[in-house]
């Protein structure tokens, strides 16, 4: 870079090397760290198995995909669209709502400044990670076995996978509320109840709000491949055009799969903008 | 609300403290629709009741795992580890243009409305549904998985690598400008530095994500441990299916402890010493999507 005659001159260390942002052992941590991606890039790459004459005939086939999308078969949507795609919206909400009801106690458990009990708050936490852990097409492949293929199961499925993801941002959303109204209320004998709804409640409500609105546009997106392991939903209909080699049907779900994720991703700004 | 009015309710309470009507209204056609929408997806009590009692038989055949075909495993989960490695790899590198010509504060209208575009359509479709068409596009295998993770990689780095672009202080890349250094010369000394902690952030946190859908894209033939896993639940084999999920749930959450670990590093600067320290991994918050 070009510098006016007049700019400082950096400072030289006496040894001669010049100035250095990083301790040694922080930089060879960071060194390691590249060190690792690079070996695990080069271990991938030399494993992973790719068969090169599907590779060879891949444009061809996009094609052929494409031809077989065009024209979309819009006449079907009536008969066997528009009631599953509506399915697939009751999950996403109704196990939404389920999750909520499910993780305000388990949030409100993992809050050290609300329950100061470290094993009741690990008891809590172990309760979030293991439901965030397991995917939600696992949660819905578990309850596909216990109750049946159907929207029963995918709706649990998004709901357990859902308790994880709110309790955890509520009981954090509940530690970082200001002690203030808190100790004020507790000051003039308010039961814990009151202290709850008075006290927490009026300060996480914002964070609430907005944690449940985008675990819903999050669970539209994920209800719509759940019924690909058979918990209902639009996704079953996908699986059985795909089954039959409809690639016209296949081109109308994944088109009413876009509009309903538009759309929900629309009503979640909207609501944010009005209500938050 | 007068005073008697509260008195009437048998309690001296303020009756500011009350639910407004608009949150009353709210709680009623939530319920509403909760009744609505389970009468039209018929879920019943009765139904969760016999639901309850298949539950016992099928954890029942659930446990105890069975590791017996721990080769079949191994092989499965390894190659969901090289789809999330190999997909993260490319995603970001694909990412990085496409995240910066989205950027409204560096570029000009004509670039980032097609970048824009790419990135809508790479996060508009869950990656599972993204690599049901690579699948029929390059056959069976792990290149469809790797092929999806990247598209859904582009979108997601892509789309927050503009905002934080986009959030980044002009006064730096103004600075820099004034002294006459061409744009790869801005890009180098006044935009990397103001974005590379988020990142850094984002990059792990989305070979994470990369690593929890890497195990899942198998169910529609796309590589990796979820064809297995579904191939045994569709047998029935619920014994090894138990074997399959305690085997994902570890990589998975060695997956998180690693993502933290090169969080703590680069974010804030810990060594390698730091990292074996109690605690120290808990400070380093992190982002949550999926």
């Amino acid at each position: 870079m070009t510098s006016p005659t007049s700019a400082p001159v950096l400072r030289q260390a006496p040894a001669g090397d010049g100035w250095q942002r990083f301790s040694p052992a922080q930089r060879l941590t960071r060194f390691l760290v590249y060190l690792a991606i690079v070996a695990a890039i080069v271990q991938s790459l030399r494993h992973v198995e790719v068969i090169p004459e599907f590779l060879y005939d891949a444009p061809e086939q996009m094609v052929d995909l494409v031809t077989r999308m065009w024209p979309v078969e819009w006449a079907a949507y009536g008969e066997h669209v528009h009631a599953p795609l509506v399915e697939t919206l009751h999950i996403a909400s109704l196990g939404t709502l389920l999750a909520i009801v499910l993780a305000l106690p388990v949030g409100v458990l993992a809050a050290h400044n609300l329950v100061p009990s470290t094993p009741l708050n690990l008891f809590a936490k172990l309760i979030l990670v293991s439901s965030r852990s397991v995917n939600s097409l696992v949660w819905a492949l578990l309850f596909v076995g216990i109750f049946g293929p159907g929207a029963l199961a995918g709706t649990l499925a998004i709901a357990f996978r859902s308790i994880g993801f709110v309790g955890k941002l509520v009981g954090e959303a509940l530690e970082e509320a200001q002690p203030g109204p808190i100790e004020a209320l507790k000051a003039s004998g308010a039961p814990w109840v009151s202290v709850l709804a008075f006290g927490y409640w009026p300060q996480v409500k914002p964070a609430f709000w907005s944690i449940a609105l985008f675990r819903w546009d999050i669970n539209v997106r994920e209800s719509a491949v759940l019924g690909l392991v058979g918990a209902g939903g639009i996704g079953m209909a996908l699986d059985s055009a795909l089954n039959l080699f409809q690639w016209d049907r296949v081109a109308l779900i994944l088109a009413a799969i876009l509009a309903i994720v538009i759309a929900a991703e629309l009503v979640v700004t909207q609501v944010r903008k009005r209500v938050i | 609300m007068t005073a008697s009015d509260a008195a009437a309710r048998g309690g001296g309470r303020d009756p500011s403290l009350a639910p407004s009507p608009w949150s009353r209204a709210i709680a009623l056609a939530l319920v509403a629709y909760v009744i609505y929408a389970s009468a039209q997806m018929e879920l019943s009590w009765d139904r969760f009741l016999v639901g309850l009692d298949n539950a016992q038989r099928f954890f029942g055949r659930l446990f105890p795992p069975n590791f017996e075909r721990a080769e079949l495993l191994w092989k499965g989960l390894k190659e969901s580890l090289e789809i999330a490695v190999l997909a993260s790899t490319l995603g970001i590198l694909l990412a990085l243009p496409v995240g910066l010509f989205a950027a409204r504060n560096l570029m000009p209208p004509w670039v980032t409305w097609p970048a824009r575009l790419v990135i809508v359509l790479a996060r508009s479709f869950h990656p599972v549904i993204v690599a049901i068409l690579f699948v029929k596009a390059v056959g069976f295998g792990a290149l469809a998985g790797i092929l999806a993770l990247t598209v859904a990689s582009i979108g997601f780095i892509g789309k927050l690598l503009t905002e934080a672009i986009e959030e980044i202080s002009d006064k730096q890349v103004e600075a820099i400008r004034a002294t006459g250094a061409p744009f790869t010369s801005v890009l180098a000394f006044g935009v990397v530095p103001q974005v590379f902690g988020r990142f850094i952030g984002f990059a792990t946190y989305q070979l994470d994500s990369n690593l929890r859908n890497s195990t899942m894209v198998g169910i529609v033939g796309a590589g990796g441990i979820g064809g297995t896993l579904f191939a045994a639940f569709q047998r029935f084999d619920y014994d090894f299916v138990c074997a399959i999920l305690i085997a994902i749930i570890a990589l998975i959450m060695a997956g998180e402890i690693l993502a933290t670990a090169v969080r703590a590093i680069f974010i804030d600067n810990a060594t390698l010493r730091d990292l074996f320290r109690r605690g120290a991994l808990r400070r380093v918050r992190h982002a949550e999507d999926d």
